[in-house]
């Protein structure tokens, strides 16, 4: 295998996306998790589904939106126009932006089951012993589930790695800004450069594959730690 | 029969025309030229290709996977340079030479022939250079619309079956780009093996080159190979 | 002019809560009380399961946000009309039934946590004595899943002595604990008491734990309180409205005032006569308590002094009350200012002519001192 130099470029793109969509995902998704495995609010079935839409809706769909409401004309658009950020569409911090919403319930949902499954127990215990809320969170929520926060991070990662309908609809195609791989791999198979194709997918394959096996043997590691807290 | 998504709606309005007068049943597919053409490659059962652009079919030619001699030229696109912001585009290329917008889309030329013509239009005006660095490219033209039309592209390069309809400019403002600029977007048709022995799509195939089919062709702003010539 | 100024006791532990719980998913509870104890010793919280008395401990942890509430403990305003301190504000140790260690820590860590967010500085001296007595330096370096229920339960309880509480709750903490596991508890419980000056308050529904640990009793049924007072007081009433069975009884405080040696007794004075007990090796002058059942107390007309019966008490028939088998009645009796509680059958009260004020014989077949 053999990557060109835009390959190369589209590699390293991906990786600086997905790394930093991860880190904002883990900062706003962790409160989003956090508040929906705790509340008992009407509002916790309307924003586990806006959260889990990505789930069933065509990225192009998600995309369509994302395009339109990051436009000059859209909600999104208005407000970082007013910043001085100009539109979002077509830069990095657009696929940014649209890479969270899209890789948002693979974030939030491994921590939401992890903070469920540790109960009340532990935090109540924690505030008997003059804990306040951010010593329970990291001395307590972070360490009992971190295998839900890894798994979080290595999912939001990894699919964002593998999206490719809402970047193609809000990127726009520019190397070394919005050319990621799968992009890549789509601009080689429309132009017949079947080799190359193979090439970068097979790659993809590779990668997608070790994450998930990660993940897993990682799951069945820790799981009999996570099962000892249930009396 | 596999029809290039950015002809869907004459393709629509010929098909009826043809069902009309023949008799026979036409069942359409839209999609990408290049995912039929690797479809078609592993043995999809289509009987007909309009391709999006010459090279595909000309692949699948070189491949046999066509009934010899069957490739023909059924449309030619045109291109426009289009804008929806009110007077942003007047009927000329001044506002590409003024330069003063932040992005302007175009699509991928690597794949699509309407890109390739974009830029070959840019090339001849002497403006590659120096717009270059302000392309967006849409993966096919469709999307190209969209960056324009939901305004994230200031203005950008379509096909003017896009934005045309019963011979009128349907929304925002466009610089028809005179044919001229560049060479013409050819978008070819192919007699797949698979059909060498219906007689529907034989048939077909002869009405897309008939005078009614040239009518519907330039109410969508396409012209004939021999408008061209 | 007088202002009225809530006066807030300097020694007690004064609670008032009210809270409903309109809950679907189980059935509908309410909690309403309004209760005063001592601020020092063990209050045991007695009830049956259901009863309330694990919501009103955790109401006084803060756990629970009561609709309407007040908590002064020993001078200090916990909650009231307009504050509300959460729980990691309350001064408070408590002790979970059921393991409540972190499992991502050892013993040790478990320990440390406590140590690092205790009010003031853990003297090396303080943390000898837990260590001590409650014996766990040698399981430290454990994580809880390798600890036994009893020793996980002894460093939770370590653990709430060295966060250096003014309130103590434990809730059941021996619940959980088979009886062998229990047994080896209590006598670290019973020196926690002679060693720390920290209230308890204490959850229970096991009457042995009563009998032995409780200086102070509050009982409540359905989350109201029925009864609250001391030990002897509660437990030799027969009006309450539950039914403790076999375990019906009384628990009576007195004083090794002689050792038969040849025969292993103890004869212990309080307040209302003499018993004989089996001798539990306490010196001459200690305080004891001695449990006397009901079951184990039968009545008669005149003193025999031919039976085996040790322990024979003069009484007068003070009331009488159904137990909740409609054979049996209960009969409280009057000796000196204390109560003995007999439980005979309603032929016996029928044939003895049982009725207030009639004076007859206790015999007391068995007495057990608890501490």
């Amino acid at each position: 295998m053999s990557f060109s130099e835009a390959d190369i470029a589209a590699i390293w793109l991906t990786l600086r996306l997905a790394t930093t969509v991860t880190l904002v995902l883990m900062v706003i998704g962790t409160p989003i998790a956090w508040w929906l495995a705790r509340t008992r609010s009407w509002w916790k079935g309307p924003v586990g589904a806006v959260v889990a839409l990505p789930l069933v809706l065509p990225p192009t769909v998600l995309g369509f939106y994302l395009l339109v409401a990051m436009g000059p004309n859209g909600p999104i658009g208005q407000v970082t126009q007013s910043l001085g950020l100009g539109t979002l569409p077509f830069t990095f911090w657009g696929l940014v932006v649209g890479s969270v919403f899209y890789s948002m319930p693979f974030v939030v949902q491994p921590i939401q089951n992890a903070i469920e499954a540790l109960g009340e127990r532990p935090l109540e215990v924690a505030a008997t012993l003059r804990a306040g809320p951010w010593d329970r969170f990291f001395t307590v929520v972070l360490p009992l589930a971190k295998p839900g926060f890894l798994t979080a991070a290595i999912l939001g990662f990894a699919h964002t790695v593998g999206e490719f309908g809402v970047v193609l609809m809000i990127g726009g195609n520019i190397p070394g800004e919005t050319r990621v791989v799968s992009v890549q791999i789509y601009d080689h198979v429309e132009a017949l450069e079947y080799a190359q194709a193979h090439a970068l997918s097979g790659a993809m394959v590779i990668f997608s594959f070790v994450v998930l096996l990660v993940v897993y043997g990682y799951q069945r590691m820790q799981a009999p730690l996570g099962m000892k807290y249930r009396v | 029969m596999a029809v290039a998504s950015n002809f869907t709606a004459p393709m629509k309005e010929i098909a009826a025309a043809f069902e009309r007068s023949s008799g026979h049943r036409v069942t359409l597919s839209f999609g990408s030229s290049g995912k039929f053409f690797a479809q078609i490659k592993h043995g999809a059962p289509f009987q007909v290709f309009f391709s999006a652009d010459r090279a595909k079919p000309e692949a699948l030619e070189k491949a046999g996977l066509v009934v010899p001699e069957s490739r023909f030229t059924y449309a030619v696109g045109a291109l426009a340079l289009w804008s929806v912001r009110p007077g942003y585009v007047d009927d000329d290329s001044a506002r590409l030479k003024k330069g003063d917008f932040r992005k302007l889309a175009l699509a991928n030329p690597k794949l699509a022939p309407y890109g390739m013509a974009a830029v070959e239009v840019l090339q001849n005006l002497k403006l590659k250079e120096a717009t270059q660095a302000k392309w967006v490219y849409g993966e096919n033209i469709s999307q190209t619309y969209q960056f324009v039309g939901s305004g994230n592209a200031e203005l950008g390069f379509v096909a003017v079956s896009q934005i045309m309809d019963k011979g009128r400019i349907a929304k925002g403002f466009a610089w028809i780009v005179p044919g001229e600029l560049h060479d013409p977007i050819r978008q070819d048709a192919v007699l797949l093996k698979r059909g060498a022995h219906s007689d529907a799509a034989r048939a077909l195939l002869h009405f897309v080159r008939g005078e009614k089919a040239a009518q519907i062709l330039q109410s969508y702003g396409y012209k004939t190979l021999a408008d061209v010539n | 002019m007088i202002l009225n100024t809530p006066s807030v006791d300097a020694n007690r532990i004064h609670a008032r809560f009210s809270l409903d719980y309109p809950d679907a998913k189980g059935p509908a509870f309410s909690l309403d009380v309004d209760v005063t104890v001592p601020g020092n010793g063990i209050t045991i919280i007695f009830g049956q399961s259901g009863s309330g008395k694990t919501t009103f401990l955790r109401c006084v942890a803060g756990l629970e946000k009561p609709d309407r509430g007040r908590l002064a403990v020993n001078g200090d305003i916990w909650q009231s009309e307009t504050t509300f301190l959460p729980t990691h504000k309350r001064p408070l140790g408590y002790v979970f039934q059921e393991s409540s260690l972190f499992p991502h820590l050892t013993a040790k860590g478990n320990l440390a946590y406590a140590l690092k967010r205790s009010g003031s500085a853990v003297t090396s001296e303080l943390y000898d004595r837990v260590m001590g007595i409650m014996g766990i330096e040698p399981v430290l370096q454990r994580y809880p899943d390798r600890l036994s229920g009893g020793e996980r339960q002894r460093v939770a309880i370590a653990r709430a002595l060295l966060i250096q509480p003014r309130l103590l709750l434990m809730d059941e903490p021996l619940a959980s604990l088979d009886a062998a596991r229990k047994q080896e508890i209590l006598p670290y419980l019973e020196r926690l008491r002679s060693t720390f000056d920290i209230p308890v308050l204490y959850v229970s529904h096991a009457m042995d734990e009563v009998a032995r640990l409780a200086d102070h009793t509050v009982v409540l049924d359905q989350g109201r309180v029925v009864a609250q007072g001391n030990l002897t007081e509660v437990f030799s009433r027969i009006d309450l409205p539950m039914r403790f069975g076999d375990e019906t009884g009384v628990v009576l405080k007195g004083r090794v005032v002689e050792r038969d040696t040849r025969w292993h007794l103890s004869r212990v004075a309080f307040d209302g006569g003499e018993l004989w007990v089996r001798d539990g090796g306490d010196a001459l002058d200690r305080w004891v308590r001695v449990r006397v059942l009901a079951k184990d107390v039968s009545l008669a007309l005149a003193s025999h002094g031919d039976t085996s019966i040790l322990n024979r008490l003069p009484v007068e028939v003070a009331e009488l009350s159904q137990d909740q088998d409609e054979a049996i009645a209960l009969v409280r009796l009057k000796t000196g200012p204390a109560y003995l509680i007999a439980r005979v059958t309603q032929r016996s009260v029928h044939q003895l002519k049982l009725e207030p004020g009639k004076r007859l014989w206790a015999q007391i077949k068995s007495v057990a001192i608890v501490r």
